[in-house]
């Protein structure tokens, strides 16, 4: 009898490669010949047979209108040329497998990690599986397809990105590729067709900005909620910029909306108001069917006015318009990392432009707060080159303040929010940069007046830093595998001794863990020692031996071959060795896992 | 299998001709060591005790056909359908509904299986065709020497003669790798795969696995390529200008493959162009030949049963304005007597028997035609709206997707073997009462129909477990009493929709069954699979009717004509057949796709065929001529769903891309020029017309569309699972 153990990973990512290119579908005779390697059979017209069992595997695919290749259908595949099919790979769709590669091999492989039982145990049983459900919605009214949830955005992300950059092709959805089939030999006709399209003169499009009813609803409530007082609507009306996937034809109406209300309230001193458009902002990054690019010219303006406005709030001594400054940085900062490019260099503008502000002596308290709070959420970078340079002098300006007598209570509050700003930022970076041991002497004299308080907050800094490494240790030595089923494979059998012989196709199906997790939680949970106990078992006639512990709160165990465990936990386990109905004779290895 | 086999041998034994069957079954029998069965068979047939052992003797005579050569090289699926074919034969007459043709249909079978048994002769003597030895290294040199000849002639004929090229490629190589010059092949094969055509791309690559003479046993492209004969259209000037070529150099090695293994269907006239063979060429085994396409086809409709319509004014005078009755009177009578008057196309009413209409019957019709009053006309400016129907939760296993014809019902077929029934309207899916409550119902009263159904089993949809495979087609009777489905596990499941219960499991196909249809008349169905045939089957018979043996690969889909009498199927092999029901002849051969057929869908008048196939590309065929009318290039993955429109205006295609889309049928069909010479010959000039043909795309949210349906009222509802 011809056995195969079949790397099925492998093959599952291949498949995953191959969505790529769904016309040529095919394994590369090398990994076959690895595949065949690995698994100790080298015979040609073994190689030969799966070759062609994947042909018929695709098949499967089709019919089953997949575009991924399955386990199961390779399985199929072995089944019509008569072959026994494997047992044991019930795979899930998606398999991590992982790549090494090293002495002139290249190896795939699925890397299995060491579980501990009592972890499978303990974790909750997942939820149950919604059943096959039916929906209806509306795909198109009248030729013309709704923007609805259930819908795809009539353009997407790229689409919207090739319209703006190439105005000249814009490819209407799903009309792109047009007969990609044509061979190659068409090449050679002549084309008589295409004559006139290259004589006539292409205009770039006129982009319209129409919106139907429904939209303009839609942003009447959308902007209404987002201003309006009740912050249950507003939430919902965020959330509804962040996720909806329709909404590009409202962008522009957007983007002017949040400048010229920045714009106007800003003069007003409405800080609330502010604070609304700057979430508002804040949603439409978020959204990731929308490409922004187009309207930075618009919102990035606004954004840095709420950074850096003198004056942000009727009471700037009371009202708190700080965390707006703090979260319109974070914004820009957003902002500069997923828009910045070397053309338009967003991020070098807004720098050069903050720092020059900051560097002006008759900048105001608020103003110098937004400046370096922009700054320091640009990044560790940015606070090296930019801001710790800047300590002393800005020390001595806070020292000034702070000491001095005739001063405002309002240049008092900014100063004190300027050194807290300056000490949490630069704390950390210091930390990372300058070598231990932290003395304050040494960091008066580098940094001046803030140098005390910078010494005990990198201190404090160090010590954190270090106690996160420790938990981030401790949080690897640990491993959770949520999965409730897990397929033992072969990997343990290298400890049973002896050679491997080919004719090893006897790998545990599954391994069903079901755990009734204790209703008390007084209960002490079960140590967490495991045994597994590998035996192998003379050849008996029958190779099929479950063994199932059962003990929840109120049911007795069912069948039970093994010692009563000292616990009063007891997981059922259920060990099944999946073997060929024409192994039996064969000496089966089996294993069990007893905890 | 035993009793099965046992049982059909026995009738079988009462037909002296089949001896060889006999034989065969006893030699099955033996090898499976059933010694018990061969000893009672061989009683039973009156057999000398030897009659088993001297069979081997003769069989390698190959006296019959092909049949007897092939025994040890048969597997045992293939046997046991010719035992079962065999079998029907012995009985008098399959059914009495076919009384008058039995006969020649009985006959026509047996002729069809020796077909399916000579698709698998034995390998050594087909093989042995490539014994003969050429210089191993000169094919190379043979193979360019007439690349270079075919690009150096006139550009009429290159693009004709370029065809050659790959079934050359293929035998040569066969003859090399056969003739253990395994490393002259692999040279062979690298320096010429490159320049074959990218459709053949699959077949090359299960060519580049077969390295060793060892290789050939038992591989079925290759005893494709070698039992059926590559056929080749090439023009008498092309055909002159090769042959002189090849005799002038003495090229006797590349003559001899011509001769022996292409079939050049040589035509007078003018030489095709390159888009033109495109066209038509990609499939297993090249074009259909021309004598293929030449048979009658009645493509036209029956005429539909005159069935009064009862309290129809009424209801609709009471419902409507006075302006409404009025426009109807002429309406339906355009209707009725369009349907009186016989289509010349049409085949005779009583062509092949149909079911009689029943009183249910009759009440859907009715229904059908108060619809059909209200449906809103199609067109170009008038596209219809699109109900998508998303099956959530099914984790990718959603294979196939089937809606009643009044839109009433949908029913799944899933990987996990399980089969659901939804009901899309408020009336809910009810079981009928048990016998013992049946007993006690009143069967004289008006709505004995509605009592016997039972409310407490209401629901908004049922399972049907039965199958032990992914069910991979799935078709409801007309009446909406049944349903079938088909899986891979060999079988064609019958349900009741009364009971929800399985009713009949069709044996026969043993390899997956891939798609199954009921007839539009109900009664007969149709179902094709990895084996290779496709089988008429009637619901009350448990072994086939017809089996319709041709095509090279599985059969992918399968789908009867409107008017019942013939049927289509779709192949991995990529091409289409259409057969006669009544015959079991294959009347039509279409080439021209480049992958296998995943859909099929016959326009409403019955005239025309749209197929869709992996490729992406939905074509067009008319029927009546055999010609390829138009290509629908769009998609970018394979099409798994066609539907005409019910007035057959617009063509709708769903496909694993996730669109639907709108084609312009009429359109497609106005401007189809069918001169005589197109007509003759089966070479139509295609424009690439289909951005002007295609009406409207739309995308859905990753979701493939696995099937579509236009309901009475010409509102298109589509189908596919959510792949998260």
């Amino acid at each position: 009898m011809k056995l195969f153990v079949w790397p099925c990973f492998v093959l599952t990512a291949m498949a995953e490669e191959r969505r790529q290119k769904q016309c040529s579908v095919t394994l590369p005779t090398e990994s076959m010949k690895a595949m065949a390697e690995s698994v100790g059979v080298g015979q040609l017209q073994e190689e030969s047979c799966v070759a062609l069992s994947e042909e018929d595997a695709l098949k499967f695919m089709h019919h089953g209108k997949r575009r991924k290749l399955t386990t199961s259908d390779i399985d199929n595949a072995l089944k019509l040329k008569n072959v026994e099919p494997l047992y044991g790979f019930q795979s899930q769709e998606f398999i991590p497998f992982r790549f090494a590669s090293g002495g002139g091999r290249e190896l795939h492989f699925y890397e299995e990690k060491e579980v501990d039982l009592s972890d499978i145990i303990n974790t909750p049983l997942p939820r149950v599986p919604l059943d096959v459900s039916l929906k209806a919605h509306w795909l198109s009214i009248e030729g013309v397809q709704p923007s609805i949830p259930e819908n795809p955005p009539p353009a997407t992300k790229e689409q919207q990105k090739t319209e703006s950059t190439e105005p000249l092709k814009v490819v209407k959805p799903g009309q792109e590729e047009e007969g990609a089939i044509q061979g190659k030999g068409q090449g050679a006709t002549a084309p008589d067709g295409k004559g006139k399209e290259k004589g006539s003169i292409r205009l770039k499009p006129r982009s319209t900005h129409e919106l139907s009813v429904e939209q303009q609803l839609y942003y009447k409530e959308i902007t209404e909620a987002c201003v309006g007082s009740c912050e249950a609507k507003r939430a919902e009306a965020l959330q509804s910029i962040a996720t909806d996937p329709g909404l590009y034809q409202m962008l522009p109406r957007f983007s002017t909306f949040i400048s010229e209300g920045v714009r106007v309230n800003v003069v007003q001193n409405n800080l609330a108001l502010l604070i609304y458009l700057m979430r508002m902002v804040k949603a439409l990054m978020d959204n990731p069917t929308l490409y922004l690019e187009k309207y930075l010219h618009e919102l990035i303006p606004a954004v840095v006015t709420c950074i850096v406005s003198k004056q942000l709030c009727l009471r700037p001594d009371v009202d708190n318009h700080w965390a707006l400054r703090d979260f319109a940085a974070r914004l820009m900062a957003q902002c500069c990392k997923t828009f910045s490019t070397t053309t338009n260099n967003i991020q070098s503008r807004i720098t050069k432009t903050l720092t020059k502000s900051w560097l002006d002596e008759k900048t105001q308290w608020t103003a110098r707060y937004g400046c370096i709070a922009g700054l320091a959420e640009l990044g560790p970078d940015v606070i090296k080159t930019l801001i710790l340079p800047r300590l002393t002098v800005e020390g001595s300006r806070i020292k000034a303040v702070m000491e001095g007598s005739v001063v405002s209570n309002i240049d008092k509050i900014g100063a004190e929010h300027v050194q807290s700003l300056l000490l949490k930022h630069c704390a950390s970076v210091i930390a990372k940069i300058r070598p231990q041991p932290d003395t304050v002497e040494q960091y008066r004299t580098d940094y001046g007046y803030l140098g005390p308080m910078l010494c005990s907050h990198v201190i404090k800094a160090r010590t954190q830093a270090a106690l996160q490494a420790q938990q981030v240790n401790r949080t690897t030595l640990t491993i959770t595998q949520p999965r409730p089923t897990l397929s033992v494979s072969q990997s343990g059998l290298s400890g049973s001794g002896g050679p491997r012989t080919p004719s090893i196709i006897k790998v545990p199906s599954s391994l069903t863990l079901m755990s009734p997790r204790p209703g008390t939680p007084s209960q002490p949970s079960p140590p967490a020692t495991k045994y597994i106990v590998m035996a192998t078992s003379a050849g008996t006639a029958s190779t099929q031996q479950v063994i199932t512990l059962s003990s929840s709160q109120s049911a007795s165990p069912v069948t039970s071959t093994v010692p009563s465990a000292t616990s009063t936990l007891q997981p059922l386990v259920k060990v099944e060795s999946g073997s060929g109905p024409g192994l039996a004779a064969s000496r089966p290895l089996q294993k069990y896992i007893v905890v | 299998v035993k009793p099965g086999s046992a049982g059909s041998s026995k009738s079988a034994a009462g037909a002296p001709e089949d001896q060889q069957t006999l034989l065969a079954v006893l030699q099955f029998l033996r090898k499976n060591k059933l010694t018990e069965s061969v000893e009672i068979l061989r009683r039973e047939a009156g057999l000398p005790e030897d009659a088993l052992d001297t069979k081997g003797a003769d069989c390698s005579a190959p006296s019959s056909g092909g049949t007897a050569g092939g025994v040890d090289g048969l597997d045992a699926g293939s046997l046991l359908s010719r035992v079962a074919v065999s079998s029907s034969a012995g009985t008098p007459a399959p059914t009495k509904v076919f009384l008058g043709c039995s006969a020649m249909g009985v006959h026509h079978l047996w002729i069809l299986s020796a077909a399916v048994a000579d698709d698998q002769p034995d390998v050594s003597v087909v093989l042995s065709a490539y014994s003969q030895q050429g210089d191993p290294a000169l094919y190379k040199v043979y193979y360019s020497d007439l690349k270079k000849f075919i690009e150096s002639v006139l550009d009429c004929h290159r693009a004709e003669l370029s065809q050659v090229f790959y079934p050359l490629f293929v035998h040569m190589y066969l003859e090399l790798v056969y003739n253990n010059h395994e490393s002259e092949a692999k040279a062979f094969f690298e320096k010429f795969s490159g320049d074959q055509e990218c459709y053949y791309e699959d077949d090359l690559r299960v060519l580049s696995s077969l390295t060793k003479k060892e290789h050939m046993r038992g591989n079925e492209t290759l005893l494709d390529f070698r039992t059926s004969k590559f056929v080749l259209r090439i023009s008498r000037d092309s055909y002159q200008l090769l042959k002189r070529h090849l005799q002038e150099r003495q090229n006797n090695q590349i003559w001899n493959i011509i001769q022996e293994h292409l079939y050049i269907d040589i035509f007078d006239g003018m030489p095709r162009s390159k888009s033109q063979i495109d066209a038509m060429s990609g499939s297993l085994a090249g074009e259909a030949k021309r004598e293929a396409n030449k048979a009658k086809v009645y493509y036209g409709l029956l005429k539909e049963p005159e069935i009064e319509v009862p309290l129809d004014d009424e209801d609709e005078e009471a419902e409507n304005e006075e302006g409404k009755p009025k426009k109807k009177k002429p309406k339906k009578d355009s209707m009725g007597s369009k349907s009186k008057k016989q289509d010349p196309n049409a085949p005779l009413q009583n062509r092949i028997p149909l079911p009689e209409l029943k009183d249910s019957d009759k009440l859907d019709k009715i229904m059908y035609m108060k619809e059909s009053t209200k449906r809103i006309r199609l067109g170009r400016e008038n596209l219809p709206s699109i109900c998508f129907y998303t099956f959530l939760n099914a984790y990718q296993g959603l294979t196939a997707v089937d809606f009643t014809d009044d839109s009433s019902l949908i029913a799944g077929g899933f990987a996990d073997s399980t089969v659901r029934v939804w009901s899309v309207t408020p009336k809910k899916l009810r079981k009928v009462k048990s016998a013992a409550d049946l007993n006690l119902i009143d069967k004289e009263s008006d709505d004995v129909l509605e009592r016997i159904m039972d409310e407490k089993t209401a629901s908004e949809s049922k399972i049907l477990y039965g199958h032990s495979g992914p069910v991979y087609g799935i078709s409801f009777s007309p009446d909406r009493n049944y349903l079938l489905s088909c899986s891979e596990d060999g079988t064609v499941r019958l349900w009741s929709l009364l009971t929800f219960t399985c009713l009949v499991g069709y044996k026969g196909h043993n390899y997956p069954v891939w798609d199954t249809q009921f007839s539009p008349y109900g009664y007969y169905f149709v179902s094709g699979g990895h084996d290779r045939v496709a089988r008429l089957w009637a619901t009350d018979h448990y072994q086939p009717l017809r089996i319709f043996a041709g095509h090279l690969a599985d059969v992918t889909c399968t789908r009867f004509h409107p008017n019942s009498n013939y049927v289509v199927t779709g192949s991995s092999d990529r091409t289409i057949r259409l057969w006669d029901v009544l015959t079991g002849n294959c009347v039509r051969i279409f080439t021209g796709h480049k992958g296998p057929i995943h859909t099929l869908a016959f326009s409403p008048n019955g005239k025309f065929l749209a197929s869709g196939a992996t490729d992406g590309r939905v074509l067009l065929w008319d029927i009546g001529h055999g010609l390829m009318v138009s290509e629908l290039k769009g998609h970018t993955d394979t099409v798994y769903a066609l539907r005409f429109s019910r007035d057959g205006e617009l063509l709708a295609s769903g496909s694993m891309d996730n669109t639907v889309r709108l084609w312009d049928a009429a359109k497609a069909f106005d401007d189809l020029e069918t001169d005589d010479f197109t007509a003759a010959t089966g070479h139509i000039h295609l424009q690439d017309n289909s951005q002007e043909l295609l009406l409207g795309t739309y995308m859905s949210k990753s979701t493939p569309v696995v099937h579509l349906h236009f309901t009475r009222r010409n509102l298109l509802l589509a189908a596919g699972s959510y792949a998260a």
